[in-house]
């Protein structure tokens, strides 16, 4: 589905691979029976079928293709204490993405503390940055893979939401991160519209606001 | 005796994902100092080894903190790759679908039964039934089709998944008597309850089992404890 962050995670992972695949979008509203019997347990994008067997959760899908294309780019680090620490903060950054969901969910007095329980969530997944260029240190890793789409989804967020999340003062090593990252070309090529996003997000948010 | 293979455990003997990490390097022969934490005061050791969740269970290997037991799981794997029996498999896609039953267990599986056991209402409690019962079905299926008649998930022996859904075991048998409920029905899902009968006998496996028993009486103790908080509400 063109505006999910699950699904750039599997593609920027085989875009980094070098691996050719064919994209299929899908209409949530309305799932394709292949969808239905790919992932026949949880209904979901992303799914990668590879050689007729289907592969599915975007985490799981991206160690996946780090391990059967295994020689090509390295996703994940060779060290297995580094691997742990990797795992750590994607499980991380998974368990709190609700915070961020809830900023868009909500106004006012519980929009302001939903956007500074994201903002603490954060400055906890910011110290893995500290000293290095990535999460996964001088290159793109598992960890900037799996969050990485923070750095496109959030500023269109917070401009939907009225919101600052992501500021020099409170967040300036992940801000200098999003630059870094949308700065890679083979990451950059995936992303969607920014237009197309940002009126996408504004129509939900009218949505939820009306509900 | 520190040395290239120091192991140190922090963990909580009615912990399910403590037990995970134990049956792990039981099941790998490693060796390993164990350290019970009492949770309501936390060594320095724990909230230095695990700042961001202050959670068991944590494993130290020569100084530095693994944490998140799935994690641990597949580091003891992957850092002692040479010891004993692998957890997960060789081929890139039976690993995919180990991960994805493991996650499923975790995020599906246990996320339905905490909401049945935070019901209030009989209807609530019905209906988060009925959620946790086609969780356990859909994993009975992932047995007996990725299993293909073969004891364990992980095949012939355990694996990864199994260590995942062990873990769990103790509770499973100690909310039985606590809620009357068999999450492992013989009669609705055969091949989970005989998967737990096997996994809990074999020889690497039982020593660390708790005491059900004890868990019955540390379930009743957290639900008189949260009757009472529910009380000053």
């Amino acid at each position: 589905m063109w505006a999910s962050p699950m699904v750039i995670r599997v593609e920027w992972a085989l875009r980094l691979k070098g691996v050719e695949y064919e994209y299929v979008d899908e209409d949530l509203a309305n799932k394709s029976a292949d969808l239905l019997r790919y992932n026949p347990v949880t209904k979901k994008v992303p799914v990668l079928v590879h050689d007729g067997k289907p592969i599915a959760e975007s985490t799981i899908i991206v160690e996946y293709i780090d391990e059967a294309w295994n020689g090509g780019y390295p996703i994940m680090a060779a060290d297995p204490y580094e691997r742990a620490q990797a795992r750590f903060w994607a499980r991380y950054a998974e368990d709190k993405v609700r915070a961020l969901y809830a900023i868009f969910s909500t106004t006012s007095e519980a929009q302001r503390k939903a956007a500074h329980e994201a903002q603490q969530c954060l400055k906890t997944l910011e110290t893995a940055l500290e000293g290095k260029k990535f999460f996964g240190g001088d290159a793109v890793g598992y960890v900037d893979i799996i969050v990485g789409w923070y750095a496109h989804w959030l500023p269109v967020v917070e401009e939907v939401c009225g919101v600052s999340v992501v500021t020099d003062e409170e967040l300036p090593l992940l801000k200098a991160w999003f630059g870094r990252l949308l700065a890679v070309d083979v990451l950059k090529a995936a992303l969607p519209d920014r237009d197309r996003l940002l009126a996408a997000n504004k129509a939900r948010r009218e949505q939820v606001l009306s509900a | 005796m520190a040395g290239s293979n120091d192991l140190k455990l922090l963990g909580m003997w009615a912990s399910p994902f403590v037990l995970r990490v134990k049956l792990a390097l039981s099941l790998k022969g490693l060796s390993y100092e164990y350290v019970e934490e009492d949770l309501r005061t936390k060594s320095e050791l724990l909230l230095k080894s695990n700042p961001v969740h202050k959670k068991v269970p944590v494993l130290i290997h020569n100084g530095k903190p693994v944490c998140e037991s799935s994690v641990i799981l597949q580091y003891i794997d992957e850092a002692f790759a040479g010891t004993g029996p692998s957890l997960l498999p060789v081929d890139p896609y039976e690993r995919a679908m180990a991960r994805f039953w493991a996650a499923y267990i975790d995020d599906k599986m246990m996320a339905a039964w905490n909401q049945a056991s935070k019901a209030k209402t009989e209807e609530e409690k019905a209906e988060a039934m009925k959620q946790s019962f086609a969780t356990v079905e859909t994993l009975e299926g992932a047995l007996r089709d990725c299993g293909k008649g073969k004891p364990f998930f992980g095949g012939e022996d355990v694996g990864y998944v199994d260590v995942v859904l062990g873990g769990l075991l103790g509770w499973i048998r100690a909310n039985d008597e606590l809620q009357g409920v068999k999450p492992f029905d013989p009669e609705r899902t055969p091949l989970l309850a005989a998967w737990a009968e096997r996994f809990w006998s074999l020889e690497a496996v039982e020593p660390q089992m708790p005491d059900v028993s004890k868990l019955v009486e540390f379930g009743k103790m957290l639900q008189a404890r949260q009757a009472a908080a529910g009380e000053g509400n």
